[in-house]
C-alpha cells in the first residue's frame, strides 16, 4: 500500500505539487494523468526518492521514504522519465549490475535476468551495447531494469512514450500481466492508455488531483457521455427536425462531414431510443445511428484547462 | 564495501569499454616520458633517483586529473542515469565513493604503467626504492586530490567543459597555495595563522615532503581528509543540485 499524505514540492516558489494525498492499494493500476508540467514527474520522483518532499509523507509498505529510503527504494521497480540506462554496457551487463545492486546473487541473480530478457523480449540483442539500440529497445531495456527484482511497486514515467502501436500494445500487455498483487503507477498522456491497463486514474492539474475514479466512470462525466452519433444518407437538417425535442443539449456536426451529427444529451437523458423512433416516424435518411461511448479525452480537456472551460461556458450563454 | 564495490566496478569496467581508458593512460606515459627526459634532464643530472619524473607529476595531473574527473557525474546529470542510480537502493556516498574509487584506480594503472623508469634507473644505478616507493605513493594521493575537486567540480554542472575548467583552476590554486603567487596576495593586516592555513593547503609542499622519501603521517592524513573533505562537499552539491 501507497500513502501519500499531504504532499508538498516546492521549486523556489513554484509549487509542483500541491497538498496531493492518495492512497493506491494493491492490485490496483493507477493511471497518472495530467497535462505536461502537472506535477506527475515530480510526484514520481518523490514516491521513488529521488527528490525530497517540501512537506507531507509518503509511504510505502509502511516504509516513511525520508526516514527508511532504502527500504522503500528496495520495494519499488521504477523507469524514470525517458527510461535512461549506461550506453556504453551491453544489455546484459547492465542488467546484470543492476541485479547486483538489488542484491540478487549467484543463481537467482543469472535466473531473475534471463527471465526478464524473455519477458520483454531482448534475446536478440542481449550483446550489443545500449547506444546502438532502437528506441522502442531502449524503452524495452528500461522496462526490464524496473522489473528485473520483482518488485511490489512498480512506477513506469511514460512507458510507451515514442514507441510504435506494436511495441504500445506490447507493453501494456505487460503492465497487464505484471499488475496482479502489485500497485502499478503509470503515468502517460495517452488516453486511450489508461482505459486499456488502469483500474483507476488520477487527474492532477498544477499539482493538484482534480479527478479520482475507474476510468470508465470518468468517461461518463464527459458531456459526450450517451451521446448519439448519426450519420444520413444524403443533406438532412437534424436541427430543424429535433426541434422542440427536450433532454438536448447541443447538437454538433462532425468537422468534415456535414452530413454526420452528433447528439450531446443533457445530463443523465438517454437519447437513443427516442431518437430511433423519431428517426422511423419522420423517415430520415438514416445511414448510422449508434451511441457514443464517454470520452476521457474531452473529460481531461474540460477539467485542466480552466480558460477553455470558462470560455465554453460563454459561449453556451450566447 | 558492498554496494560501494559494484559501483565501483561497474565505473571501472565503463572506462575501459570506451576509448576513455586508453587515451588517458598513452597521454599520461607519453607526457611522463617528455617530461622526464627532455624537460627533467634525466640524464644530464646524473642521478640515480626520479626527482625530475615526480616533479612534474603535479602539473601534468593539472591537465590529465580534471579530463578524467569532468565526466563523473555531469555525464550522468546529462543522460539522466543519476536518476536511475539515486532510486536503486544505493546510499549517496556508496555511489560518490564508488566512482571516486574507480577514477583513482584507473589513475593509479597509469601511474603503475611508468614502472619501466624504476627499471630504467635501477639498471643505470643504484636508487633508493624506499624513496622510489614513497613518491608513487604521494604522487597518487595528490592524484586522489584532484581528483576529489573533479567529482564535486563535475557535480556541479551537467556540462563536461565547464567542470574541466573549474577542476583545472580550483587544483591549480592549491598547487600554488604555498607559493609567492598565492601567499603575496592575502593583505597583510590578515592574521598570520590565516596566512599558515593557505599555506598548508599546497599540494606541492605535503608533495614535496612524501616524494623525497620522507613519509609523515601528517602529509598523508592531509590527503585523506581532503579527498573525504571534497567527497562530502560532493555529495552535498548532489544532493542540492538533483532537482533541476
Amino acid at each position: 500500500m501507497i500513502e501519500i499524505d499531504h504532499l508538498t514540492k516546492r521549486f523556489d516558489t513554484f509549487a509542483a505539487v500541491d497538498d496531493l494525498s492518495f492512497n493506491v492499494r494493491e492490485g490496483e493500476v493507477l493511471g497518472f494523468l495530467g497535462p505536461n508540467g502537472a506535477g506527475k514527474s515530480t510526484t514520481m520522483k518523490i514516491i521513488t526518492g529521488f527528490l525530497a518532499p517540501t512537506s507531507g509523507t509518503v509511504k510505502v509498505d509502511g516504509h516513511d521514504i525520508t526516514e527508511d529510503p532504502m527500504a522503500v527504494k528496495s520495494l519499488i521497480g521504477y523507469l524514470p522519465e525517458g527510461a535512461p540506462s549506461y550506453p556504453d554496457m551491453t544489455v546484459l551487463e547492465f542488467l546484470e549490475f543492476i541485479a547486483e545492486v538489488r542484491g540478487l546473487t549467484g543463481d537467482e541473480k543469472v535466473r531473475r535476468v534471463q527471465h526478464v530478457i524473455d519477458q520483454v523480449a531482448l534475446e536478440s540483442v542481449c550483446h550489443q551495447t545500449i547506444d546502438t539500440l532502437s528506441k522502442g529497445f531502449k524503452r524495452r531495456v528500461g522496462l526490464g531494469q524496473a522489473i528485473l527484482h520483482d518488485p511490489k511497486v512498480l512506477i513506469l514515467d511514460e512507458p510507451t512514450d515514442g514507441l510504435d502501436p506494436n511495441q504500445k500494445l506490447h507493453v501494456r500487455e505487460l503492465i497487464r500481466n505484471l499488475a496482479q498483487d502489485k500497485i502499478v503507477i503509470v503515468s502517460t498522456h495517452i488516453l486511450e492508455e489508461v482505459t486499456a491497463v488502469c483500474t483507476r486514474a488520477i487527474i492532477i492539474a498544477n499539482g493538484r488531483i482534480v479527478a479520482d475514479g475507474v476510468p470508465h466512470e470518468l468517461e461518463s462525466r464527459s458531456r459526450y457521455h450517451r451521446a448519439v452519433a448519426v450519420s444520413f444518407s444524403r443533406e438532412f437538417d437534424l436541427r430543424a427536425a429535433l426541434e422542440g425535442e427536450s433532454g438536448i443539449a447541443d447538437i454538433e456536426v462532425r468537422p468534415d462531414e456535414p452530413r454526420s451529427f452528433t447528439v450531446v444529451p443533457e445530463p443523465d437523458t438517454a437519447l437513443f431510443d427516442r431518437l430511433m423512433t423519431l428517426s422511423r416516424e419522420q423517415d430520415w435518411p438514416l445511414e448510422e445511428l449508434y451511441v457514443v461511448r464517454g470520452q476521457l479525452e474531452d473529460f481531461f480537456r474540460r477539467i485542466t484547462t480552466p480558460d477553455r472551460q470558462a470560455a465554453a461556458a460563454a459561449e453556451a450563454r450566447q | 564495501m558492498g554496494k560501494t564495490g559494484i559501483i565501483f566496478r561497474r565505473e571501472l569496467a565503463a572506462y575501459f569499454t570506451t576509448p576513455l581508458a586508453y587515451v588517458f593512460i598513452v597521454i599520461f606515459l607519453v607526457m611522463n616520458g617528455i617530461a622526464t627526459f627532455d624537460m627533467g634532464g634525466f640524464y644530464e643530472r646524473a642521478q640515480a633517483d626520479l626527482q625530475p619524473f615526480f616533479n612534474f607529476h603535479p602539473w601534468l595531473y593539472l591537465v590529465m586529473i580534471p579530463a578524467l574527473a569532468m565526466g563523473l557525474w555531469a555525464d550522468e546529470r546529462k543522460t539522466g542515469t543519476i536518476e536511475l542510480l539515486l532510486t536503486l537502493p544505493v546510499r549517496l556516498g556508496d555511489a560518490v565513493a564508488g566512482k571516486f574509487l574507480a577514477a583513482w584506480v584507473l589513475a593509479g594503472i597509469a601511474l603503475a604503467l611508468t614502472f619501466p623508469i624504476w627499471l630504467t634507473v635501477n639498471y643505470l644505478g643504484d636508487p633508493d626504492n624506499g624513496v622510489i616507493l614513497a613518491a608513487y605513493l604521494g604522487s597518487w594521493l595528490m592524484a586522489g586530490g584532484f581528483l576529489a575537486i573533479g567529482s564535486c567540480m563535475s557535480a556541479i554542472t551537467r556540462n563536461p567543459v565547464i567542470a574541466f575548467i573549474l577542476t583545472a583552476s580550483t587544483c591549480f590554486l592549491f598547487v600554488v597555495a604555498g607559493s609567492n603567487i598565492v601567499l603575496n596576495a592575502i593583505p597583510g593586516w590578515m592574521p598570520q595563522f590565516l596566512t599558515d592555513a593557505v599555506a598548508a593547503m599546497s599540494f606541492l609542499t605535503h608533495f614535496d615532503a612524501i616524494s623525497k622519501g620522507v613519509l609523515d603521517l601528517r602529509d598523508i592524513l592531509f590527503f585523506a581528509v581532503f579527498i573525504v573533505a571534497w567527497l562530502v562537499a560532493s555529495a552535498i552539491v548532489i544532493e542540492l543540485k538533483k532537482a533541476k
